[in-house]
């Protein structure tokens, strides 16, 4: 990410330590993930330690710290997709595609994320491929849903 | 069309001139696009009405609604002026609509819902699921876009907020909150009334007081707060904005509402809303024209399901990780940036405009005990409860406190689906309990929920059959919060690991002797020694499912047996009789545990398969089960 990039996200948020967790929102939004370099930016710009921006990026679960590939697949492990049976959706995913939740292909094509519950519970167990929704899914329509993922 | 209002008069002028226009007999399809609806494609299907209503010729509204609850049939569909209803609604089905419902008033009869027993019904307040609630903060989600201000005013919106700048004094909408008995619908069931009533009397030297609003529901399996949020923006907004002048005025009060990083459509819906507010001069200097400045500011959590937690809630806020930290001192006196602050749930807040408008006694009406003395003394109003998991009619259902379980599964729920019997159902979320079929007739308030070891939560209620592992479902959450354990308290930090590690010895078969009476001794370590209420409720699944369903422990870790076949070390998948040979799971199986050759029974070697369930899904016979 371009430091000018970066600077107009810290401007945006007035340079505020207070704002931290929304500008780092916003450089995840740009980049899709949080490059240490660009961490290191907000803690010079914010005049925070790295310490408190890394524990940030660490604590919150929607923030990485690895690339993330080209296509996000977020399965819901919320308990009303558990009692029907997401776990095996990860599962399929993992057996198909070699990543466990958190983890991309070695070609950066594809990442695997859980989340604890999206608010959609009747229709799960539910994931949610590149921003869309897909509800009531079985292992097979899951696994059309990701061999149809162009490029 | 939005105009700034300089008065009350203004505003109730407009309001007059929309509902001029807005007759009863107006032509309305409204199209429910809430979450769930979405996942299943209902934005693509208000794309092809607005196509199809633009090539008619028709005099027909198009509404885009958020979640009308029955997310079971989504996507749903509703055309007014007659109220019919329509589920599961296609895009091949949009054209016929158009000309026989809108056009001619005629139900088209696939369309419509059928129950268990094969009745068709074709008006939306005759649906069971509809008819058996009571419906006052859900009311609006079907008559509102919530993209528009003006759908709200016209349904008697910011007309509570209009009376109260004009007639009533801030101390007497403190008092009027207090003696209705309101309690915090986050989980907590604390009296609203008494946090106004502290935070209003909490000294502030500069006159900045915080109207907080928790939208972080983090509750794995409960949403009524995202559709609240999603469908009804600015009930939302008035309840705040009713807050700040109870709370703060005359002063300066600051909102801010927290939602979920993971309700992406919440925070556009809110942001719009605030901005629309903002225009008509219903937030930001001088609302309606008095003295009142108040405005709100959106903030977006990051996916941490402590943050719900107030006082993790307020460092989240203020920049820092969502640690939460002891209230000695109370969040009313120095909350958010040290300032006095008011925090309530998106559900609390729905529910101040209504009592405004509707009154004391409506709302006293509805619900359990009598709160005429003490807000303590009985649980008043409606909850919204997301009804989940092995249940016909999944989706929001809002009933008077004190409704029976039985009530929601069965009446509103239509009970768990054909040849499923109903085993338990879990309330409250990961700090919630599982009840069994013989607590079904439990009135559903605060207390009686607490009392069995269960507890309100905000609202999620999962029906759970047979086929769900008590013990599994215990590790499950015990799972789920010791991820989310900020870490902080080594109680339970540590405390929960442990509890993990023995749960999951238990389901792998390798429970031993003595392995409940730890569970126990260690989850009131758990319980006692936490500083917030995620440790402090932490064990709730663990105790309340070793209370009701302990046989199921015992015969995981004396027989090794899962009854519900579903901890994997302890089943095993087996071919019978019926197969065919058709070689669909001998192809998918990743292990190549299936053997057997085109046409000859196959069998299935246990100690390669890793019980992945493929091969159950693929069989056109069903001709693979599971034992234990």
């Amino acid at each position: 990410m371009e430091n000018a990039e970066l600077e107009s996200i810290l401007a945006s948020h007035g340079h505020r330590p207070s704002e931290l967790l929304a500008t780092l929102q916003d450089i995840q939004g740009n980049e899709n993930w949080l490059p240490r370099e660009s961490l290191a930016h907000v803690a010079a710009g914010l005049n925070v330690p790295l310490s408190r921006v890394y524990g940030m990026a660490t604590f919150f679960s929607s923030f990485s710290l690895k690339p993330r590939g080209k296509h996000v697949c977020t399965i819901c492990m919320g308990t009303a997709c558990h009692v029907r049976g997401a776990q095996r959706l990860v599962e399929h995913v993992e057996r198909e595609h070699g990543i466990g939740p958190g983890e991309t292909t070695a070609d950066l094509r594809l990442t695997l994320e859980t989340v604890n519950c999206v608010g959609a519970c009747a229709m799960g167990p539910l994931a949610i491929i590149d921003g869309e929704y897909h509800g009531q899914l079985s292992t097979q329509t899951l696994g059309r849903l990701l061999k149809k993922l162009k490029g | 069309m939005e105009t700034r209002f300089h008065s009350v008069a203004d505003l109730e002028a407009y309001r007059r001139q929309l509902q001029a226009v807005r007759g009863p007999d107006r032509k309305i399809v409204s199209v429910c696009a809430g979450t769930g609806c979405r996942a299943c494609g209902a934005r693509g299907l208000a794309e092809v009405f607005r196509e199809e209503i633009a090539k008619s010729n028709l005099e027909v509204e198009l509404r885009v609604t958020g979640c009308q609850g029955f997310c079971e049939r989504s996507p749903v569909v509703v055309v007014q002026p007659q109220s019919i209803f329509y589920q599961r609604v296609k895009a091949i089905d949009v054209p016929e609509i158009l000309t026989e419902t809108v056009e001619k008033g005629t139900a088209i009869q696939r369309l419509l819902y059928t129950d268990s027993d094969g009745r068709t019904y074709e008006r939306e307040q005759d649906v069971p699921f509809y008819r058996h609630q009571t419906r006052s903060l859900l009311a609006f989600n079907g008559q509102i876009d919530p993209d528009s201000i003006d759908d709200y005013i016209a349904v008697g919106g910011y007309a509570a907020l209009g009376k109260v700048l004009q007639e009533r004094k801030p101390e007497e909408i403190v008092d009027l909150i207090l003696r209705s008995g309101l309690r915090g619908r986050g989980g907590g069931g604390f009296p609203a009334g008494v946090k106004w009533q502290s935070c209003r009397k909490a000294h502030a030297a500069d006159g900045i007081r915080y109207i907080l609003c928790n939208g972080d529901e983090g509750d794995p399996g409960a949403f009524m707060d995202c559709a609240l949020m999603e469908g009804n923006p600015h009930l939302v907004l008035e309840g705040m904005i009713l807050g700040a002048f109870a709370i703060g005025f005359p002063g300066q009060p600051k909102g801010y509402i927290y939602v979920r990083n993971e309700y992406p459509l919440a925070v556009e819906r809110l942001t719009r809303a605030i901005e629309q507010a903002r225009r008509c001069g219903l937030l930001g200097k001088g609302i309606l024209g008095t003295e009142l400045d108040f405005d709100i500011l959106i903030n977006k959590g990051g996916g941490a399901f402590v943050c719900g937690e107030s006082t993790a809630l307020m460092a989240s806020i203020e920049g820092f990780v969502g640690e939460p930290r002891a209230k000695h001192i109370h969040t009313a006196e120095q909350g958010l940036f040290d300032k006095p602050t008011n925090l309530n749930n998106v559900e609390t807040w729905a529910n101040v405009p209504l009592i405004i408008s509707r009154g004391l006694e409506w709302f006293t009406s509805i619900g359990t005990g009598d709160v005429s003395k003490d807000p303590w003394g009985g649980s008043k109003g409606t909850k919204i409860f997301a009804l989940v998991g092995k249940v016909n009619n999944t989706g929001l259902v809002e009933v008077p406190m004190g409704s029976t379980l039985r009530h929601i599964i069965w009446d509103v729920g239509g009970g768990p689906p054909p040849g499923k019997k109903f085993k338990a159902v879990q309330t409250g979320g990961p700090s919630g309990g599982c009840l069994p079929e013989s607590l079904l007739d439990l009135p559903v308030d605060f207390d009686r929920l607490t009392e069995a070891g269960s507890m309100m939560g905000s609202g999620g209620m999962i029906v759970m059959d047979e086929s769900t592992c008590m013990v599994d479902l215990a590790r499950y959450f015990l799972h789920f919060l010791a991820d989310e354990s900020c870490g902080k308290c080594v109680s339970c930090r540590e405390g929960l690991a442990q509890l993990c590690a023995i749960v999951d010895r238990i389901c792998k078969g390798e429970g031993r002797e003595g392995d409940l009476e730890l569970l126990k001794d260690l989850s009131t370590t758990v319980q006692t020694a936490s500083l917030c209420g995620l440790g402090q409720t932490a064990a709730n699944p663990l105790l309340s499912t070793m209370r009701y369903f302990e046989e199921e422990y015992i015969s995981h870790i004396h027989e090794h047996r899962c009854s519900a076949k579903v901890c994997k070390t302890l089943i095993r998948y087996v071919i019978d009789d019926s197969c065919d040979g058709c070689m669909a799971c001998n192809a998918q199986c990743g292990t190549k545990a299936i053997q057997g050759g085109k046409k000859a029974r196959h069998t299935i070697d246990d100690s390669l398969c890793t019980r992945c369930g493929v091969c159950m899904d693929v069989c056109k016979r069903n001709a693979i089960h599971v034992e234990s």
